[in-house]
Protein backbone atom coordinates (compact mmCIF):
# COMPACT_ATOMS: atom_id res chain seq x y z
CA UNK A 1 0.00 0.00 0.00
CA UNK A 2 1.25 3.18 -1.27
CA UNK A 3 1.65 6.43 1.59
CA UNK A 4 0.42 9.34 -0.58
CA UNK A 5 -0.21 12.88 1.74
CA UNK A 6 -0.03 16.09 1.26
CA UNK A 7 -0.48 17.94 5.05
CA UNK A 8 -0.50 20.98 6.06
CA UNK A 9 -0.34 21.69 10.10
CA UNK A 10 0.10 25.04 11.96
CA UNK A 11 2.89 25.15 14.24
CA UNK A 12 2.03 27.10 17.19
CA UNK A 13 5.54 29.03 18.30
CA UNK A 14 6.78 30.22 16.36
CA UNK A 15 3.65 30.32 14.04
CA UNK A 16 4.67 28.81 10.73
CA UNK A 17 2.54 26.19 8.33
CA UNK A 18 4.03 23.16 7.80
CA UNK A 19 3.27 21.47 4.49
CA UNK A 20 4.82 18.32 3.44
CA UNK A 21 4.12 16.14 0.19
CA UNK A 22 5.69 12.82 -0.07
CA UNK A 23 5.03 9.52 -1.59
CA UNK A 24 6.16 6.38 0.14
CA UNK A 25 6.08 3.09 -1.37
CA UNK A 26 5.67 -0.14 0.47
CA UNK A 27 8.24 -1.68 2.07
CA UNK A 28 10.58 0.95 1.63
CA UNK A 29 12.17 3.92 4.05
CA UNK A 30 11.52 7.53 3.10
CA UNK A 31 14.06 10.05 5.71
CA UNK A 32 12.34 13.55 6.65
CA UNK A 33 15.61 15.61 7.73
CA UNK A 34 16.18 18.81 8.26
CA UNK A 35 17.39 22.00 11.02
CA UNK A 36 15.47 21.68 14.53
CA UNK A 37 12.06 23.50 14.26
CA UNK A 38 12.00 22.90 10.68
CA UNK A 39 8.55 20.98 11.29
CA UNK A 40 9.00 17.49 10.98
CA UNK A 41 8.05 16.20 14.03
CA UNK A 42 4.96 18.45 13.65
CA UNK A 43 4.59 16.58 10.35
CA UNK A 44 4.87 13.20 11.98
CA UNK A 45 2.22 14.55 14.52
CA UNK A 46 0.09 15.34 12.44
CA UNK A 47 0.13 12.73 10.29
CA UNK A 48 -0.94 9.91 13.04
CA UNK A 49 -3.45 12.47 13.78
CA UNK A 50 -2.27 13.75 16.79
CA UNK A 51 -2.86 17.20 15.69
CA UNK A 52 -5.40 18.98 13.54
CA UNK A 53 -4.14 19.34 10.14
CA UNK A 54 -5.41 20.01 6.70
CA UNK A 55 -4.86 18.16 3.26
CA UNK A 56 -4.91 14.57 2.05
CA UNK A 57 -3.43 11.31 3.60
CA UNK A 58 -3.75 8.50 1.50
CA UNK A 59 -3.01 4.79 2.28
CA UNK A 60 -3.71 2.84 -0.21
CA UNK A 61 -7.17 3.86 -1.74
CA UNK A 62 -7.98 4.71 1.70
CA UNK A 63 -8.12 8.42 3.15
CA UNK A 64 -7.47 8.67 6.41
CA UNK A 65 -7.44 12.61 7.13
CA UNK A 66 -11.08 12.81 8.62
CA UNK A 67 -9.91 9.73 10.82
CA UNK A 68 -8.99 9.84 14.42
CA UNK A 69 -5.54 9.05 15.31
CA UNK A 70 -7.04 4.98 17.05
CA UNK A 71 -8.37 4.14 13.38
CA UNK A 72 -5.73 5.23 10.97
CA UNK A 73 -3.72 2.23 11.65
CA UNK A 74 -0.41 3.95 11.69
CA UNK A 75 2.48 3.08 13.85
CA UNK A 76 4.34 5.60 15.67
CA UNK A 77 7.73 5.14 17.52
CA UNK A 78 8.71 8.00 19.60
CA UNK A 79 11.75 9.71 20.24
CA UNK A 80 11.39 8.92 23.79
CA UNK A 81 9.45 5.55 23.12
CA UNK A 82 6.76 6.26 25.32
CA UNK A 83 6.25 3.10 27.03
CA UNK A 84 3.72 2.34 29.11
CA UNK A 85 5.30 2.51 32.79
CA UNK A 86 2.35 0.77 34.36
CA UNK A 87 2.56 -2.25 32.27
CA UNK A 88 5.60 -5.32 31.61
CA UNK A 89 7.25 -5.52 28.47
CA UNK A 90 4.74 -8.47 27.32
CA UNK A 91 1.84 -6.50 28.01
CA UNK A 92 3.34 -3.28 26.43
CA UNK A 93 3.55 -5.19 23.18
CA UNK A 94 0.04 -6.82 23.90
CA UNK A 95 -1.73 -3.51 23.90
CA UNK A 96 -3.00 -3.05 20.51
CA UNK A 97 -4.39 -6.93 20.90
CA UNK A 98 -6.01 -5.74 24.27
CA UNK A 99 -7.36 -3.12 22.40
CA UNK A 100 -8.93 -4.86 19.70
CA UNK A 101 -11.20 -6.62 22.35
CA UNK A 102 -10.48 -9.56 24.37
CA UNK A 103 -9.23 -10.10 27.78
CA UNK A 104 -5.69 -9.66 28.87
CA UNK A 105 -4.88 -13.03 29.18
CA UNK A 106 -5.69 -13.71 25.16
CA UNK A 107 -3.83 -10.37 24.63
CA UNK A 108 -0.79 -11.36 26.74
CA UNK A 109 -0.81 -14.98 24.81
CA UNK A 110 -0.50 -13.20 21.43
CA UNK A 111 2.04 -11.21 22.31
CA UNK A 112 4.44 -14.44 22.72
CA UNK A 113 5.12 -14.62 18.59
CA UNK A 114 6.80 -10.65 19.01
CA UNK A 115 8.81 -11.58 22.11
CA UNK A 116 10.51 -14.45 20.42
CA UNK A 117 11.25 -12.68 17.19
CA UNK A 118 12.65 -9.21 18.98
CA UNK A 119 14.64 -12.03 20.91
CA UNK A 120 12.77 -10.17 24.38
CA UNK A 121 10.94 -13.31 25.79
CA UNK A 122 13.11 -13.56 29.05
CA UNK A 123 12.39 -9.60 29.48
CA UNK A 124 9.19 -10.47 29.10
CA UNK A 125 7.89 -9.81 32.68
CA UNK A 126 10.12 -6.99 33.48
CA UNK A 127 9.12 -3.26 33.50
CA UNK A 128 10.80 -0.53 31.02
CA UNK A 129 11.95 1.05 34.00
CA UNK A 130 14.23 -2.42 34.16
CA UNK A 131 15.42 -2.34 30.63
CA UNK A 132 18.90 -0.60 28.78
CA UNK A 133 17.73 2.22 26.32
CA UNK A 134 18.53 -0.68 23.23
CA UNK A 135 15.66 -2.73 24.76
CA UNK A 136 13.31 -0.11 25.41
CA UNK A 137 13.68 0.30 21.91
CA UNK A 138 12.83 -3.08 20.65
CA UNK A 139 9.91 -3.25 22.88
CA UNK A 140 8.95 0.28 21.16
CA UNK A 141 8.91 -0.86 17.56
CA UNK A 142 7.66 -4.60 18.60
CA UNK A 143 5.17 -3.10 20.02
CA UNK A 144 4.61 -0.45 17.14
CA UNK A 145 4.79 -3.71 14.53
CA UNK A 146 2.65 -5.99 16.74
CA UNK A 147 -0.51 -3.29 16.34
CA UNK A 148 -0.75 -4.78 12.36
CA UNK A 149 -0.13 -1.31 10.91
CA UNK A 150 -0.45 -0.54 7.85
CA UNK A 151 2.38 2.30 7.70
CA UNK A 152 5.25 2.94 10.26
CA UNK A 153 6.33 6.69 11.51
CA UNK A 154 9.61 6.42 13.21
CA UNK A 155 10.72 9.71 15.03
CA UNK A 156 14.16 10.05 16.00
CA UNK A 157 14.01 6.54 16.76
CA UNK A 158 17.98 6.25 17.74
CA UNK A 159 18.64 9.81 19.41
CA UNK A 160 17.63 8.32 23.16
CA UNK A 161 20.48 5.80 22.54
CA UNK A 162 24.34 6.11 23.91
CA UNK A 163 26.20 6.69 20.86
CA UNK A 164 28.23 3.55 21.61
CA UNK A 165 24.92 1.32 21.41
CA UNK A 166 23.67 3.49 18.04
CA UNK A 167 25.20 1.30 15.29
CA UNK A 168 24.34 -1.88 16.42
CA UNK A 169 20.70 -1.20 17.32
CA UNK A 170 20.70 1.21 13.99
CA UNK A 171 21.87 -2.36 12.25
CA UNK A 172 18.49 -4.18 13.84
CA UNK A 173 16.48 -1.67 13.34
CA UNK A 174 17.18 -1.95 9.57
CA UNK A 175 16.69 -5.61 9.82
CA UNK A 176 13.57 -5.43 10.77
CA UNK A 177 12.27 -2.45 8.84
CA UNK A 178 13.26 -5.01 5.76
CA UNK A 179 10.75 -7.51 6.94
CA UNK A 180 7.68 -4.67 7.26
CA UNK A 181 5.77 -4.62 4.32
CA UNK A 182 4.21 -1.60 4.68
CA UNK A 183 5.53 2.09 4.03
CA UNK A 184 8.27 3.79 6.51
CA UNK A 185 8.74 7.27 7.21
CA UNK A 186 11.79 7.77 9.53
CA UNK A 187 12.49 11.11 10.78
CA UNK A 188 15.81 12.22 11.83
CA UNK A 189 18.71 14.58 12.52
CA UNK A 190 21.60 11.93 11.78
CA UNK A 191 22.85 11.34 8.49
CA UNK A 192 23.96 7.78 9.88
CA UNK A 193 20.64 6.98 9.72
CA UNK A 194 19.46 7.99 6.51
CA UNK A 195 22.67 5.87 5.13
CA UNK A 196 21.73 2.83 6.63
CA UNK A 197 17.98 2.73 7.28
CA UNK A 198 16.38 4.92 4.16
CA UNK A 199 15.80 4.44 0.55
CA UNK A 200 14.85 8.21 0.01
CA UNK A 201 15.13 11.30 1.52
CA UNK A 202 13.17 14.32 1.66
CA UNK A 203 14.64 17.41 3.46
CA UNK A 204 12.39 20.11 5.11
CA UNK A 205 13.14 23.42 6.01
CA UNK A 206 11.27 26.05 8.24
CA UNK A 207 7.83 24.05 6.97
CA UNK A 208 8.89 23.66 3.59
CA UNK A 209 10.33 20.91 1.24
CA UNK A 210 13.66 22.17 -0.34
CA UNK A 211 14.54 18.75 -1.64
CA UNK A 212 13.80 15.00 -2.33
CA UNK A 213 15.98 12.56 -3.80
CA UNK A 214 19.00 9.11 -2.66
CA UNK A 215 21.57 10.59 -0.18
CA UNK A 216 24.03 10.45 -3.23
CA UNK A 217 21.29 13.08 -5.29
CA UNK A 218 21.74 14.97 -2.47
CA UNK A 219 25.11 15.02 -1.83
CA UNK A 220 26.04 15.99 -5.46
CA UNK A 221 23.76 18.46 -5.68
CA UNK A 222 22.46 19.70 -2.37
CA UNK A 223 19.85 22.59 -3.20
CA UNK A 224 20.51 24.59 0.36
CA UNK A 225 23.64 25.00 2.01
CA UNK A 226 21.78 23.01 5.20
CA UNK A 227 21.69 20.17 3.19
CA UNK A 228 25.40 20.36 1.73
CA UNK A 229 26.58 20.70 5.33
CA UNK A 230 24.45 17.77 6.10
CA UNK A 231 25.39 15.38 3.09
CA UNK A 232 28.85 15.92 4.01
CA UNK A 233 31.56 18.61 3.24
CA UNK A 234 32.17 17.33 -0.13
CA UNK A 235 29.62 18.81 -1.68
CA UNK A 236 29.42 22.06 0.54
CA UNK A 237 31.28 24.57 -1.91
CA UNK A 238 29.45 23.42 -4.86
CA UNK A 239 26.17 24.27 -3.23
CA UNK A 240 27.32 27.67 -2.45
CA UNK A 241 28.60 28.53 -5.42
CA UNK A 242 25.64 26.89 -7.35
CA UNK A 243 23.17 29.29 -4.38
CA UNK A 244 25.01 31.82 -4.08
CA UNK A 245 27.86 31.88 -7.01
CA UNK B 1 34.44 30.12 62.61
CA UNK B 2 32.20 29.68 59.51
CA UNK B 3 29.14 28.52 60.06
CA UNK B 4 27.60 27.15 56.73
CA UNK B 5 24.19 28.70 56.84
CA UNK B 6 24.34 32.04 58.15
CA UNK B 7 22.67 32.43 62.07
CA UNK B 8 19.17 33.54 62.58
CA UNK B 9 18.86 36.31 64.04
CA UNK B 10 16.39 35.88 67.33
CA UNK B 11 13.04 37.54 67.11
CA UNK B 12 11.60 37.03 70.34
CA UNK B 13 8.15 38.74 69.65
CA UNK B 14 7.96 36.18 66.70
CA UNK B 15 9.08 33.29 68.29
CA UNK B 16 6.42 33.81 71.43
CA UNK B 17 3.73 34.45 68.67
CA UNK B 18 4.80 31.14 66.76
CA UNK B 19 4.82 29.06 69.82
CA UNK B 20 1.23 30.47 71.27
CA UNK B 21 -0.39 29.50 67.22
CA UNK B 22 1.59 26.50 67.84
CA UNK B 23 -0.32 26.04 71.35
CA UNK B 24 -3.52 27.33 69.55
CA UNK B 25 -3.43 23.91 67.23
CA UNK B 26 -2.15 21.12 69.98
CA UNK B 27 -3.60 22.22 73.31
CA UNK B 28 -7.29 21.56 72.38
CA UNK B 29 -6.31 17.83 70.88
CA UNK B 30 -3.77 17.24 74.17
CA UNK B 31 -7.21 18.33 76.02
CA UNK B 32 -9.05 15.82 74.81
CA UNK B 33 -6.60 13.06 74.91
CA UNK B 34 -5.98 13.95 78.93
CA UNK B 35 -9.89 14.03 79.48
CA UNK B 36 -10.89 11.00 78.02
CA UNK B 37 -12.10 8.52 80.33
CA UNK B 38 -10.11 5.85 79.12
CA UNK B 39 -10.85 3.56 81.68
CA UNK B 40 -14.51 3.31 80.28
CA UNK B 41 -13.27 3.94 76.61
CA UNK B 42 -13.80 -0.06 76.45
CA UNK B 43 -17.50 0.00 77.54
CA UNK B 44 -18.36 3.29 75.61
CA UNK B 45 -17.21 2.22 72.49
CA UNK B 46 -19.46 -0.71 72.43
CA UNK B 47 -22.67 1.05 73.49
CA UNK B 48 -25.01 0.78 70.89
CA UNK B 49 -25.75 4.52 69.87
CA UNK B 50 -21.60 4.85 69.66
CA UNK B 51 -21.44 1.49 66.93
CA UNK B 52 -24.67 2.75 65.52
CA UNK B 53 -22.64 6.26 64.53
CA UNK B 54 -19.24 4.62 63.97
CA UNK B 55 -21.12 2.48 60.99
CA UNK B 56 -23.57 4.72 59.92
CA UNK B 57 -20.32 6.79 59.37
CA UNK B 58 -18.14 5.01 57.40
CA UNK B 59 -20.87 3.53 55.28
CA UNK B 60 -21.58 6.60 53.97
CA UNK B 61 -18.14 8.26 53.75
CA UNK B 62 -17.00 5.17 51.71
CA UNK B 63 -19.97 5.54 49.59
CA UNK B 64 -19.39 9.34 49.18
CA UNK B 65 -15.85 8.85 48.47
CA UNK B 66 -16.90 6.30 45.57
CA UNK B 67 -19.37 8.49 44.53
CA UNK B 68 -16.59 11.16 44.25
CA UNK B 69 -14.37 8.60 42.22
CA UNK B 70 -16.79 8.21 39.56
CA UNK B 71 -17.73 11.12 39.17
CA UNK B 72 -14.64 13.08 40.36
CA UNK B 73 -12.45 11.80 38.12
CA UNK B 74 -13.57 12.20 34.82
CA UNK B 75 -14.30 15.77 36.13
CA UNK B 76 -10.73 16.04 37.12
CA UNK B 77 -10.03 14.98 33.01
CA UNK B 78 -12.90 17.97 31.98
CA UNK B 79 -10.24 20.32 34.22
CA UNK B 80 -6.80 19.50 33.18
CA UNK B 81 -8.48 19.84 29.32
CA UNK B 82 -10.16 23.45 30.27
CA UNK B 83 -6.31 24.82 29.58
CA UNK B 84 -7.13 24.78 25.98
CA UNK B 85 -10.89 26.18 26.35
CA UNK B 86 -11.14 30.15 26.34
CA UNK B 87 -10.62 32.01 29.32
CA UNK B 88 -14.51 32.36 30.66
CA UNK B 89 -15.54 29.04 30.76
CA UNK B 90 -12.22 28.00 31.85
CA UNK B 91 -12.33 30.10 35.11
CA UNK B 92 -15.77 29.39 35.67
CA UNK B 93 -15.74 25.53 35.85
CA UNK B 94 -12.68 25.96 38.07
CA UNK B 95 -14.48 28.53 40.38
CA UNK B 96 -17.74 25.97 40.40
CA UNK B 97 -15.79 23.25 41.98
CA UNK B 98 -13.91 25.54 44.07
CA UNK B 99 -16.85 26.78 46.04
CA UNK B 100 -18.03 23.94 47.64
CA UNK B 101 -14.04 24.36 49.52
CA UNK B 102 -14.58 27.87 50.81
CA UNK B 103 -18.28 27.60 51.33
CA UNK B 104 -19.77 26.64 54.77
CA UNK B 105 -20.98 23.44 54.53
CA UNK B 106 -24.22 24.64 56.15
CA UNK B 107 -24.98 27.19 53.33
CA UNK B 108 -24.15 23.48 51.27
CA UNK B 109 -26.92 21.85 53.17
CA UNK B 110 -29.62 24.50 52.63
CA UNK B 111 -28.62 24.72 49.11
CA UNK B 112 -29.24 21.25 48.84
CA UNK B 113 -32.25 21.63 50.21
CA UNK B 114 -33.70 23.75 47.90
CA UNK B 115 -33.16 21.56 45.08
CA UNK B 116 -33.64 18.20 46.15
CA UNK B 117 -36.30 18.88 48.84
CA UNK B 118 -39.66 18.34 48.81
CA UNK B 119 -40.74 21.99 47.46
CA UNK B 120 -37.55 21.73 46.20
CA UNK B 121 -36.39 22.61 42.03
CA UNK B 122 -35.97 19.03 41.17
CA UNK B 123 -37.29 17.79 44.91
CA UNK B 124 -41.23 18.43 43.71
CA UNK B 125 -40.96 16.44 40.47
CA UNK B 126 -38.47 13.52 42.57
CA UNK B 127 -41.46 13.18 45.07
CA UNK B 128 -44.11 12.87 42.45
CA UNK B 129 -42.62 9.93 41.34
CA UNK B 130 -41.82 8.57 44.77
CA UNK B 131 -38.58 9.49 45.78
CA UNK B 132 -38.11 11.68 48.66
CA UNK B 133 -34.07 12.59 49.52
CA UNK B 134 -33.85 14.64 52.34
CA UNK B 135 -33.39 13.15 55.51
CA UNK B 136 -32.40 9.73 54.51
CA UNK B 137 -29.08 7.90 54.35
CA UNK B 138 -28.84 9.00 50.75
CA UNK B 139 -28.96 12.65 51.25
CA UNK B 140 -26.45 12.28 53.80
CA UNK B 141 -24.21 10.15 51.02
CA UNK B 142 -25.17 13.41 48.55
CA UNK B 143 -23.98 15.83 51.66
CA UNK B 144 -20.63 14.96 52.09
CA UNK B 145 -19.91 14.40 47.97
CA UNK B 146 -20.70 17.86 47.84
CA UNK B 147 -18.23 18.87 50.24
CA UNK B 148 -15.59 16.21 49.36
CA UNK B 149 -15.52 15.95 46.08
CA UNK B 150 -13.31 19.27 45.49
CA UNK B 151 -10.56 17.43 47.37
CA UNK B 152 -10.51 13.89 44.77
CA UNK B 153 -10.88 16.50 41.95
CA UNK B 154 -8.05 18.87 42.50
CA UNK B 155 -5.83 15.98 43.90
CA UNK B 156 -6.21 14.07 40.66
CA UNK B 157 -5.82 17.13 38.23
CA UNK B 158 -2.49 17.71 39.87
CA UNK B 159 -1.58 14.13 39.14
CA UNK B 160 -2.66 14.67 35.80
CA UNK B 161 -0.50 17.63 35.26
CA UNK B 162 2.42 16.17 36.28
CA UNK B 163 1.86 12.41 34.49
CA UNK B 164 3.18 12.63 30.83
CA UNK B 165 0.74 12.51 28.97
CA UNK B 166 2.11 11.86 25.73
CA UNK B 167 1.50 7.86 27.09
CA UNK B 168 -1.98 9.04 25.38
CA UNK B 169 -0.98 9.19 22.03
CA UNK B 170 0.62 5.97 22.20
CA UNK B 171 -2.21 4.63 23.42
CA UNK B 172 -4.50 6.34 20.47
CA UNK B 173 -1.59 4.93 17.78
CA UNK B 174 -1.81 1.22 18.96
CA UNK B 175 -5.55 1.86 18.30
CA UNK B 176 -6.97 2.53 22.06
CA UNK B 177 -10.60 4.29 21.89
CA UNK B 178 -10.73 7.52 24.08
CA UNK B 179 -12.50 5.32 26.78
CA UNK B 180 -9.65 2.86 26.80
CA UNK B 181 -7.25 5.48 26.67
CA UNK B 182 -8.85 6.71 29.77
CA UNK B 183 -9.39 3.41 31.50
CA UNK B 184 -6.08 1.34 30.72
CA UNK B 185 -3.42 4.39 30.68
CA UNK B 186 -4.76 7.63 32.46
CA UNK B 187 -6.26 6.40 35.37
CA UNK B 188 -3.56 3.91 36.10
CA UNK B 189 -0.85 6.52 35.64
CA UNK B 190 -2.41 8.73 38.05
CA UNK B 191 -3.22 6.16 40.44
CA UNK B 192 -0.76 7.67 42.87
CA UNK B 193 -2.90 10.72 43.17
CA UNK B 194 -6.59 9.08 42.75
CA UNK B 195 -5.20 6.95 45.95
CA UNK B 196 -4.01 10.33 47.89
CA UNK B 197 -7.60 12.36 46.68
CA UNK B 198 -9.71 9.43 47.37
CA UNK B 199 -7.75 9.27 51.30
CA UNK B 200 -8.44 13.15 51.31
CA UNK B 201 -12.01 12.76 50.22
CA UNK B 202 -12.80 10.41 52.56
CA UNK B 203 -11.37 12.20 55.62
CA UNK B 204 -13.43 15.19 54.55
CA UNK B 205 -16.71 13.28 54.16
CA UNK B 206 -16.46 11.62 57.54
CA UNK B 207 -16.37 14.80 59.59
CA UNK B 208 -18.83 16.43 57.51
CA UNK B 209 -21.43 18.39 59.61
CA UNK B 210 -23.22 21.10 58.76
CA UNK B 211 -24.26 20.06 55.14
CA UNK B 212 -25.38 16.69 56.81
CA UNK B 213 -27.61 18.03 59.35
CA UNK B 214 -29.25 20.60 57.45
CA UNK B 215 -30.37 18.32 54.67
CA UNK B 216 -30.14 14.60 56.10
CA UNK B 217 -31.44 15.85 59.79
CA UNK B 218 -29.92 13.81 62.83
CA UNK B 219 -32.08 10.60 63.06
CA UNK B 220 -29.93 7.86 64.75
CA UNK B 221 -29.24 4.79 62.28
CA UNK B 222 -30.31 6.72 59.59
CA UNK B 223 -28.62 10.14 59.12
CA UNK B 224 -27.15 10.62 63.05
CA UNK B 225 -23.17 10.59 61.56
CA UNK B 226 -20.56 10.44 63.95
CA UNK B 227 -19.52 14.23 64.07
CA UNK B 228 -23.52 14.75 64.64
CA UNK B 229 -24.16 12.03 67.33
CA UNK B 230 -20.31 13.21 69.02
CA UNK B 231 -22.45 16.98 69.07
CA UNK B 232 -25.29 15.72 70.78
CA UNK B 233 -23.85 13.91 73.27
CA UNK B 234 -22.08 17.12 74.53
CA UNK B 235 -25.05 18.05 76.17
CA UNK B 236 -26.32 15.10 77.54
CA UNK B 237 -23.35 12.32 78.05
CA UNK B 238 -19.86 14.14 77.65
CA UNK B 239 -18.12 10.69 77.68
CA UNK B 240 -19.42 9.68 75.07
CA UNK B 241 -18.88 12.46 73.36
CA UNK B 242 -15.11 12.29 74.03
CA UNK B 243 -15.31 8.70 73.01
CA UNK B 244 -16.99 9.50 69.57
CA UNK B 245 -14.80 12.55 69.30
CA UNK B 246 -11.37 10.23 70.07
CA UNK B 247 -12.36 7.90 67.22
CA UNK B 248 -12.55 10.96 64.45
CA UNK B 249 -9.30 11.58 66.14
CA UNK B 250 -7.84 9.14 65.37
CA UNK B 251 -8.92 7.97 61.53
CA UNK B 252 -7.73 11.64 60.91
CA UNK B 253 -4.23 10.78 62.46
CA UNK B 254 -4.34 7.60 60.35
CA UNK B 255 -4.97 9.80 57.07
CA UNK B 256 -2.39 11.87 58.03
CA UNK B 257 -0.35 8.77 58.03
CA UNK B 258 -1.36 7.57 54.78
CA UNK B 259 -0.35 10.76 53.12
CA UNK B 260 3.07 11.29 54.97
CA UNK B 261 5.40 11.04 52.33
CA UNK B 262 2.85 12.60 49.34
CA UNK B 263 1.72 15.65 51.13
CA UNK B 264 3.65 16.37 53.75
CA UNK B 265 6.98 18.35 52.49
CA UNK B 266 10.36 17.34 53.68
CA UNK B 267 9.39 13.91 54.70
CA UNK B 268 9.63 12.55 51.03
Amino acid sequence: MTFELTVSARIPRPAFDVVVELKADPGSVLAVVGPNGAGKSSAIAAIAGFTESHGTIRLGDKDLAGLPADQRRIGVMFQDLLLFPHLTVRENVAFSAKVRGGRWSAARRSADPWLSRFGMADLAERYPSALSGGQAQRVALARALASEPKALLLDEPLAALDVEFRDEVRADLGLRLRQFAGPTILVTHDREDVEVLADEVIVLEAGRITQRGSLADLARNPATAWIARFTGAQGRRDADDVRYG
Amino acid sequence: MQASRPRERRQPVILALGVIGLALLVLPLLGLILRAPWGQLGELFVRQEVLQALGLSLLTATLSTGLSLILGIPLAVLLSHSVHWKVLPRRLLRAAITIPLVLPPVVGGIALLLLLGRRGILGQWLTQVGITIPFTTGAVVLAQTFVAMPFLVFAVEGALRSADRRSELAAASLGASPWQIFRLVTVPLTAPGIAAGAVLCFARALGEFGATITFAGSFPGVTRTLPIASYLAMNSDPDTAIALALVLLAVSLGVLLALRDRWLPGTA
